[in-house]
């Protein structure tokens, strides 16, 4: 599903900051994975290269079989919304959309027709509980809720992979689990790959795969 | 770019969210495109009403007037008065066969006319027949002077505007009644509504025009006359003659040629001219001015929306990362910049048309209002203003990466 191989990153900020320094990774279908660290020391950077967010230097990265690098924007844009779903620790709703139009949006971006973009909206928000919040604007929602949102969006183009960056780290220690529980049980049920990254122990626990990464290398699998 | 309803929503929306920004920003692209409409139509209105002045009046014409020397010459002392006679204009005719109409007039000022017990103030001019080439009569009612006129001396007249309105106020046609012109009674054989403001010897809606021999017989006007009145044939320009008829006049009446005071020559090429490059400077400065305020306005859109895309970063990174294609954010923000000014800039059309259909109720001349391919013009170029205020703005926007969304948390 996912294979990493030598996967090298420097930034270019004033000072070369090398961030990865070879990272070999493989991720199978319906893995349910966590990516553990310190801060600085390169998840992010995996997390976004994963998420086709940022390029590599160096190495090699396939998706499902499918080699990325060097793609245009136009092919990383519609990578990204075929086969990848985003949940991030500030849930990234636009504010000035309801719930339902928030998660229509990857849908529209592919040119699925309004109504039908709608009705599976709906759908989704149905399945995560949040019918009846369908209409309600994000900062009229709790951050477990808002979560959910995201995480209806993330789902609604069927993706293989579901990347989530800090899912819980704004959230309280009960909603938390709550979250948890629903990626777990997505995982299960739909079979979807689950990249979490975290610095949590407590949400690494619950995941069946922990990676540890430090320095910009993985340091335990 | 997906068409779509939620696409025309999702603009309004940005819009509206920020209501006074865009209204203010709307104002200056509104107000732009109502000053130069404005300006137009008020140019070009003014433009036909100072023309108006003309109307009726040939444009290839002369008239030339004498007047006591400046300057000595052949022994005779400046501050001679001399005289144009017949002969000078069988002279130019002769002499000048560039020139298609000579024609000589005298004229009588304050003369009063009287019909039954109605009166009017007038001037009297004295014509020969050819003189419908310099003022073309406008006849409401009968004909003008015509040569068996002249050769009969017969007491005829033509009558302004005014007058017939004084002299027969219930209306009708007044040909074949008698007036008392002075101290003479003429029968009216014509009106000439005429209504230009140019005047020869006399506002011609306040003259009453009669052959010349009877003038020059009832006021012993002698062999002299007051003006004569030059056209050119066809594609003669007046200017050119000037020297000339100077030349010859002078040599006649023994004064310098080079002295423009002892003989006036008018030119209404000059006139024309003198008014086509007044228009042609307020035109400039009304393209200058109005061209400016709404180039102004657009910088104004142009920025406003580069403040939006800086403040949106977040929301178009989000977008980036669902798989909105920098193509997508392209056209959303250049839609958004030219429907803000579209939106603007016809409310300016339609309120520039408001403001000059008023005008034109106010002054009674339809000549204010722009015409509908101005309209059509101003639009398109109000759709080009908005593509280019929204380039840069949306350039910007598309350079945004998905990453900067999670990097301004």
């Amino acid at each position: 599903m996912i294979e990493l191989k030598d996967i090298n990153k420097t930034y270019n900020n004033g000072q070369p900051l090398h961030v990865l320094k070879g990272i070999d990774l493989n991720i199978e279908q319906g893995e349910f994975v966590s990516i553990m660290g310190a801060s600085g020391s390169g998840k992010s950077t995996l997390l976004n290269i994963l998420g086709i967010l940022d390029n590599y230097d160096s190495g090699t990265y396939h998706l499902n079989g499918t080699l990325i690098k060097n793609l245009t924007e136009k092919q990383a844009a519609s990578y990204r919304n075929r086969m990848i779903g985003f949940i991030f620790q500030s849930f990234n709703l636009i504010s000035f959309k309801t719930a339902v139009e928030n998660v229509e949006l990857p849908l529209f971006y592919q040119g699925v027709p309004r109504r039908k973009r709608h009705e599976l909206a709906m759908q989704y928000l149905e399945k995560l509980g949040l019918r009846d919040w369908a209409q309600h604007y994000p900062n009229e929602m709790s951050g477990g809720q808002k979560q959910r949102v995201a995480i209806a969006r993330a789902l609604i183009t069927h993706p293989q992979i579901i990347l989530a960056d800090e899912p819980t780290g704004a959230l309280d220690s009960k909603t938390s689990k709550e979250v948890m529980a629903l990626l777990k049980e997505l995982n299960r049920t739909e079979k979807i790959t689950m990249v979490i990254v975290t610095h949590d122990s407590g949400v690494a626990a619950q995941t069946d795969r922990r990676i540890h990464i430090s320095d910009g290398l993985i340091v335990n699998d | 770019m997906r068409l779509d309803i939620d696409t025309y929503r999702e603009i309004a929306d940005s819009l509206v969210r920020n209501r006074s920004r865009s209204l203010l920003t709307g104002f200056g692209i509104f107000w732009g495109l109502f000053m130069l409409l404005a300006l137009i139509g008020g140019g070009q209105g003014l433009k036909s009403m100072l023309l108006k002045n003309f109307e009726g009046f040939a444009t290839n014409t002369a008239i030339v007037w004498e007047s006591a020397t400046t300057k000595p010459c052949k022994g005779f002392k400046e501050g001679r008065r001399w005289h144009m006679s017949y002969k000078d204009v069988e002279r130019l005719r002769k002499m000048v066969p560039e020139l298609e109409t000579v024609t000589p007039v005298l004229s009588e000022w304050g003369i009063t006319a009287e019909y039954g017990t109605s009166t009017a103030s007038c001037s009297l001019k004295g014509v020969y027949a050819d003189y419908a080439n310099i003022e073309s009569p406008k006849l409401k009612y009968g004909r003008y002077i015509n040569s068996t006129d002249v050769l009969l001396e017969r007491k005829v007249c033509v009558i302004g505007k005014r007058i017939y309105t004084s002299l027969f106020p219930e209306g009708g046609d007044p040909c074949g009644s008698f007036i008392k012109l002075g101290t003479a009674y003429y029968q009216v054989i014509g009106v000439d509504f005429n209504s230009g403001n140019i005047s020869i010897n006399g506002n011609a809606d306040q003259a009453a025009t009669v052959p010349l021999p009877v003038i020059r017989k009832i006021y012993n006007r002698g062999s002299y006359i007051d003006i004569i009145c030059l056209t050119g044939k066809k594609g003669i320009r007046m200017s050119s003659l000037e020297e000339r008829i100077r030349q010859i006049l002078a040599r006649e009446h023994y004064f310098d040629p080079t002295d423009k005071q002892a003989l006036f020559y008018l030119n209404t090429e000059q006139v024309f001219s003198i008014m086509d490059n007044l228009f042609k400077g307020v035109n400039f400065l009304i393209w200058l001015v109005g061209l400016g305020t709404i180039l102004a306005g657009a910088i104004g859109v142009s920025n406003i929306m580069m403040v939006t895309v800086k403040e949106r970063t977040t929301e178009i990174g989000i977008r980036r990362a669902i798989g909105a294609t920098p193509k997508d954010i392209l056209s959303q923000i250049i839609m958004e910049s030219i429907s803000l000014t579209l939106m603007a800039g016809s409310a300016g059309i339609v309120f520039s048309v408001l403001v000059l259909q008023t005008v034109e109720k106010i002054t009674k001349q339809s000549t204010f209002q722009i015409n509908f391919w101005t309209a059509i013009a101003a639009a398109a170029l109000l759709a080009l203003l908005g593509v280019v205020a929204g380039l840069a703005p949306a350039v910007r926007a598309m350079q945004i990466k998905p990453v900067d969304a999670m990097r301004d948390e």
